[in-house]
């Protein structure tokens, strides 16, 4: 059978997670099983030995990320998949390759939390958790999408910041866009750019320094097993990976791992707009609860609603200088997520006018529909319930 | 080739107390090292943390100082990343089996190709003289000061039972053996074990009246034996020191067995 676009498919959206994945290089995935992310391990066990890759089931969530942390250091790209319960148990390992700059993808498919919460059903009650997870002061890149052509890019995407900043790279995605099937155009070779590790020109027999950056803050790296041996901890080091209590290191260690990301902010913001040039009134969202708010939107807009959307698919860094200028001059702001507000506090804190904003959300495992949001919307307009 | 030559100089001095046994564990691997040939880009030396895991920084190979308990599952990842790379792991008792537990159960049932070296000394140093699993019933730490109601794990019978294909136990007394013992350790394919007993004079020794480094290493001397010695039959409390384990069995590889 021929088809005119031969890389057309209809698949879940945990495939295309692990296609994304697959597209951008992916050579090792350690894993353990929950749901609902499990079936990425399930798609990569057999897909990614076929293609060269190592696939491996580990005993929890802790030893996988720490067993890609550690595969990432002999030069391949590397991703773990899991969802809040396992994310949880990860957190000391993201500080890990934070403070160790070690390139790694983690995929969260986002599941009712706290604790074991609602297994099966969606929330987005992770979002400040996958900023501030793991202890002390550090950034994180946390990317998301809300339809699957889209999770397919942001996952290259995700590979592309992870060896582009040597950081672990999270990937934020919930139940509804992990599970849902859609079609996927995946690209062909080359389409999009892929980035490979940045790995250094210094010579066997001349010193190399890991951990000492270039004029453009960037560090090559040296694959293990390579002709540089240096060390790599998690304590505070020195441009060798010598451990250090030195004060003015540690100063300018935590700054360059904050900096390295928040000082790029504008460039890693990715999002999407909806209807927003004449929008009096803008919806922010992101994920499966975008679908949503663009079907509310667009409903409006045929009875002559001035509304738009804002989609964020880059959660962290925030991109706030995108949400503060795309809200000037609204009349509401209506953000809407599955959860307390966790994104809706950014807003607030970014935008000159915090008391137009307002919280359309759902956190009872139950997906927002385009009525919740427009409830609230009639509620904050004065329009009654 | 000298033995600071393996070792990074500018790292020095390191961190242990006078008469702590571990840098005659580090001696007796960097020998070992030597003695199988293995060039210095061949090795990597992946530890967690404790005074033991402080090793993998002054030793001259590809290192990674890793979290507390989790130096196996990074080891695991350089492993299947590099498989012709020779992967070390330095460990504590309380890292290896406490925090550690899981892993290295699970490493020893996948018997993926590293070894393990379990600096024993019975007690958590880095952090002032607490109670591990491996401190015995009844002796005293910082958090027991009334004796340890929790009984100990038995290393070796451990290391059997979840899998383990060589497991060997020594001390820091027996600095020979030791060598010997962890070059066979490197040289087997599959996950290796190998216990020593190490003296904590400072914390161990101080806390439960056993004298400074040395009179623990007479201790050693005195209350070991040789696998199968005739010496047991008359004091049964004398541990063992020996190759338990050493069996040949297919290489590991997460996409099944391969013969070797």
């Amino acid at each position: 059978m021929t088809s005119e676009r031969p890389n057309m498919r209809f698949i879940q959206g945990n495939e295309a997670i692990a296609e994304g994945a697959l597209y951008a290089g992916l050579q090792f995935y350690a894993g353990y099983p929950i749901t609902p992310s499990t079936e990425i391990a399930e798609i990569l066990s057999r897909r990614l030995p076929e293609m060269g890759g190592t696939f491996i089931q580990m005993e929890d969530e802790i030893a996988s990320l720490c067993t890609i942390i550690g595969a990432s250091l002999t030069g391949l790209k590397v991703m773990t998949a899991t969802s809040g319960p396992g994310f949880s148990l990860m957190q000391e390992a993201i500080g890990y390759a934070v403070m160790a700059e070690v390139p790694s993808v983690i995929v969260n498919v986002q599941r009712g939390g706290p604790s074991t919460g609602l297994p099966t059903a969606v929330a987005q009650g992770d979002v400040n958790q996958a900023r501030w997870g793991t202890h002390g002061d550090h950034a994180i890149v946390t990317l998301t999408a809300s339809n699957l052509q889209d999770v397919f890019l942001m996952t290259v995407a995700g590979f592309n910041m992870a060896e582009a900043f040597r950081t672990p790279v999270i990937l934020l995605f919930d139940e509804v866009v992990a599970h849902m099937r859609e079609k996927v155009v995946v690209p062909g070779p080359g389409e999009i750019e892929i980035f490979e590790r940045l790995r250094t020109s210094v010579p066997e027999g001349t010193n190399y320094h890991p951990y000492l950056r270039r004029e453009d803050g960037r560090l090559p790296m040296s694959d293990f097993g390579g002709v540089h041996r240096y060390n790599v901890t998690g304590l505070v080091h020195d441009m060798w990976g010598f451990p250090s209590t030195d004060s003015t290191i540690a100063y300018d260690l935590l700054h360059h791992l904050v900096d390295k990301l928040e000082n790029r902010a504008d460039s890693i913001a990715r999002y999407k707009e909806y209807f927003t040039d004449d929008a009096r009134v803008l919806l922010i969202s992101y994920g499966s609860s975008a679908r949503s708010a663009l079907q509310m939107v667009v409903d409006r807009r045929k009875k002559g609603g001035k509304l738009g959307l804002l989609e964020l698919q880059s959660l962290w860094p925030f991109p706030a200088e995108t949400v503060r200028e795309k809200c000037e001059g609204r009349t509401h702001i209506l953000v809407v997520e599955m959860n307390m507000g966790q994104i809706c506090h950014e807003v607030k804190k970014v935008v000159s006018r915090p008391e137009r904003v307002f919280l359309a959300n759902r956190f009872d495992g139950i997906f927002i529909s385009p009525g919740d949001i427009l409830r609230v919307l009639n509620m904050v307009q004065g329009k009654g319930v | 080739m000298p033995v600071k030559d393996y070792l990074r100089l500018r790292f020095l001095p390191h961190i242990w107390c006078p008469g702590c046994g571990h840098g005659i564990v580090m001696s007796g691997m960097i020998r070992a090292i030597e003695e199988i040939g293995l060039e210095k880009n061949e090795v990597v030396v992946v530890s967690g943390i404790g005074c033991s895991s402080r090793m993998a920084g002054y030793l001259d190979f590809h290192t990674m100082h890793t979290l507390h308990g989790r130096a196996l599952a990074f080891a695991t990842g350089v492993k299947l990343g590099r498989p012709d790379l020779t992967v070390i792991v330095p460990m504590g008792d309380g890292d290896a089996l406490a925090i550690g537990g899981n892993h290295f159960i699970h490493a020893a049932r996948r018997d993926i190709d590293l070894t393990a070296v379990i600096m024993n000394n019975r007690i958590y140093g880095m952090t002032g003289g607490q109670g591990s699993p491996m401190t015995p019933q009844g002796m005293r730490s910082t958090t027991a000061p009334r004796g340890i109601a929790d009984a100990a794990f038995d290393l070796v019978e451990l290391a059997k039972g979840a899998g383990a294909s060589f497991v060997a136990r020594t001390t820091t007394f027996h600095a020979t053996e030791l060598t010997r013992m962890i070059e066979k350790a490197i040289r087997h394919k599959g996950f290796s074990v190998v216990e020593v007993m190490s003296q904590c004079p400072t914390y161990y020794g101080r806390q439960n009246r056993l004298g400074n480094g040395v009179e623990m290493m007479k201790g050693f001397r005195d209350n070991t034996t040789s696998i199968g010695s005739k010496k047991r039959e008359a004091r049964p409390d004398l541990i063992e020191r020996g190759i338990f384990v050493d069996e040949d069995r297919p290489v590991y590889s997460p996409e099944g067995l391969k013969a070797d």
